[in-house]
């Protein structure tokens, strides 16, 4: 029976992540738009992070040489997307027009249903989002070949990790909508702390070590785009590379306990806005 | 077999007002006040009541969105909070103001997923859809995103989705509201069609009276967080003294002193060329007849009791729980 119901679970999940993917696949025009944005915003930061690059002594920043900083560039530029840092709101919104009554009237805990149409973006974004700037990066940069075996598997291992650091982040801070009724204010500073404290505009190992130490562990942040990004150019050595990994992963599996944790609490207090 | 239970039902929100320019106060404000109410398998129920009269609060605590703050609530022998998920497989749920489909998928992929989500074997889901597809006319629109269905569509799209999971009770929150005369009358035949077969307890919400004519012989109205009436809506009336009214065209106006046994005057109009008598102890035939016999008549016309002037009088009385 338990294992009947374990399939099925699978079978309902896999059918909620599918219509993530396909949620998402009907917007064409802002998928390009955005690929587009992403391969522009590449070339700017790549020249920047470069000039840097030369102008310090023997060309390595922050221990990155030059290929190394071009690829930390162009993946940063494909996850932004993939892990989905900014731009979600739909679960504040749900809960501010009272629409989440729906999704509490279905026999799927919310963080499940909600994470499961995720991953189906994930994947959508990994097709859409992640190969374009990658292969722009390509052709336009020399970009840094790993030269471990494991190195691939572990940086696909360590996104998924990231979306999952980051679907908990979105959704905890979109759940403050269920107290606040309005959780404009919450999602801003995620936006504007994601995007320094992930890495995204310059990498954290630039920061002085104490600081950057606090920034790959006591915070969730990096495990979004700077750990994927220093698994992929091999910046440390192979256990280092995979304690960062762990790293993530106790941190996707923190964050998603107090995700439970938090909508099992707002549901026993919660009033459902709207008549 | 009781479906849906409830005994001293309440719900009570906290409200702060301003008492100050920092300070604020806390006032509770009692949106249910103790609502005994049992429904029982295969009934149709109107409920309905003013704005804020707690109708919407009642239907959160019967699906389990919403915590009583004190009484007990059970559905399908299940108690609503505490047993969501569960509840879930066994209540549908329409909200007319909401949706539960998917925004950007086209209707037929909400209807797929939702047969994931209730883990409904394809047999069952395919047999339920097909009659839905038939009886609400769903085959022109399946294959619309829902954000590009017109209001009447996406309802109809809506109570599909609330029934694909077979459920035992389907709660409907205003489900005609905003629809065009055609989709009303859509609707309300599915819904008379599904009440039909005695499987479905159905508890209907809704502002439009003629919903609750067509569907539903009890009807509970409550007020203020009670129950003022709970029976037929021949009751009602009776309750209320409503009655049947005899409207006449005449040819001439009736003299001053003219008296219809068992009926009374009620309005002259058109100077005195058209009369409406309300019909207190005669028959129709009876007024009708006698009416004949004294005046020259051109035309006539019986007009039932209004149930919206009952229901109007009913909220303006508040506090009558008798």
């Amino acid at each position: 029976m338990d294992r009947l119901d374990a399939r099925e679970g699978v079978v309902t999940f896999g059918a909620l992540a599918r219509s993530g993917f396909r949620r998402w696949s009907t917007y064409r025009q802002a998928t390009i738009a955005g690929a587009f944005t992403n391969v522009v915003f590449g070339f700017l930061r790549c020249y920047v992070i470069l000039a840097v690059a030369a102008a310090t002594a023997g060309g390595l920043a922050a221990g990155y040489d030059a290929e190394q900083l071009a690829t930390y560039v162009w993946v940063g530029q494909g996850l932004i997307t993939v892990v989905g840092m900014w731009g979600w709101t739909e679960l504040a919104d749900r809960i501010r027009t009272g629409e989440v009554a729906a999704d509490l009237l279905r026999p799927v805990p919310p963080v499940v249903s909600y994470l499961a149409a995720d991953l189906g973006r994930f994947g959508h974004a990994m097709l859409t989002r992640f190969v374009p700037p990658m292969v722009v990066g390509a052709i336009f940069f020399p970009l840094y070949v790993p030269h471990r075996a494991g190195t691939i598997p572990l940086f696909l291992v360590s996104v998924v990790l990231g979306t999952l650091v980051s679907f908990a982040g979105r959704f905890l801070v979109n759940a403050t909508a269920y107290w606040l009724h309005d959780a404009r204010g919450p999602i801003g500073l995620w936006t504007l702390a994601s995007g320094v404290l992930a890495g995204l505009y310059f990498p954290l190992r630039l920061l002085p070590d104490w600081a950057a130490v606090l920034l790959y562990a006591a915070l969730p942040f990096a495990g979004m785009l700077q750990i994927p990004a220093d698994v992929l150019t091999e910046r440390d050595g192979p256990a280092l590379q995979a304690g960062l990994v762990a790293v993530q992963a106790v941190w996707a599996a923190g964050l998603l306990f107090a995700c439970a944790r938090v909508q099992k609490r707002a549901e026993s207090k919660l009033v459902v806005q709207g008549g | 077999m009781t479906v849906i239970e409830m005994h001293d039902l309440k719900k009570d929100f906290t409200v702060r007002v301003r008492a100050g320019r920092f300070r604020r106060r806390k006032r509770t404000v009692a949106a249910v006040d103790g609502i005994d109410l049992t429904v029982d398998r295969g009934e149709m129920v109107g409920y309905i009541g003013p704005n804020g009269a707690g109708k919407s609060t009642t239907l959160k605590m019967l699906t389990g969105i919403l915590t009583p703050s004190a009484g007990t609530v059970r559905v399908c022998g299940l108690t609503p909070v505490p047993q969501r998920t569960r509840l879930a497989r066994r209540i549908g749920v329409v909200f007319g103001q909401r949706s539960q489909l998917w925004w950007d998928l086209p209707l037929h992929e909400s209807f797929t997923l939702l047969r994931h989500i209730y883990r409904v074997p394809a047999a069952d889901h395919a047999a339920r859809l097909a009659r839905c597809r038939s009886l609400l006319d769903l085959d022109d629109f399946l294959d619309t995103p829902v954000r590009q269905l017109s209001l009447g569509q996406r309802m109809r799209g809506e109570i599909t989705a609330a029934l694909l999971h077979g459920p035992d009770v389907l709660f409907l929150d205003e489900p005609t509201i905003g629809l065009d005369v055609v989709s009303k009358q859509a609707v309300r035949g599915f819904l008379a069609e599904l009440g039909q077969g005695g499987d479905v307890t159905l508890m209907l919400t809704t502002h439009d009276l003629a919903d609750i004519e067509r569907l539903c012989r009890r009807l509970v109205v409550i007020d203020h967080g009670h129950v003022v009436h709970d029976g037929t809506i021949e009751a009602l009336h009776a309750r209320y003294g409503s009655r049947r009214r005899l409207v006449a065209d005449l040819d001439a106006p009736l003299p001053a002193s003219f008296t219809l046994a068992g009926a009374s005057l009620v309005a002259s109009e058109a100077d005195g060329h058209r009369v409406s008598f309300t019909l207190e102890s005669t028959t129709a035939a009876e007024a009708v007849a006698a009416l004949m016999a004294s005046a020259s008549v051109r035309d006539l016309s019986l007009v039932e009791p209004d149930i919206e002037d009952v229901v109007a009088r009913l909220y303006a009385s508040p506090g009558d729980t008798s």
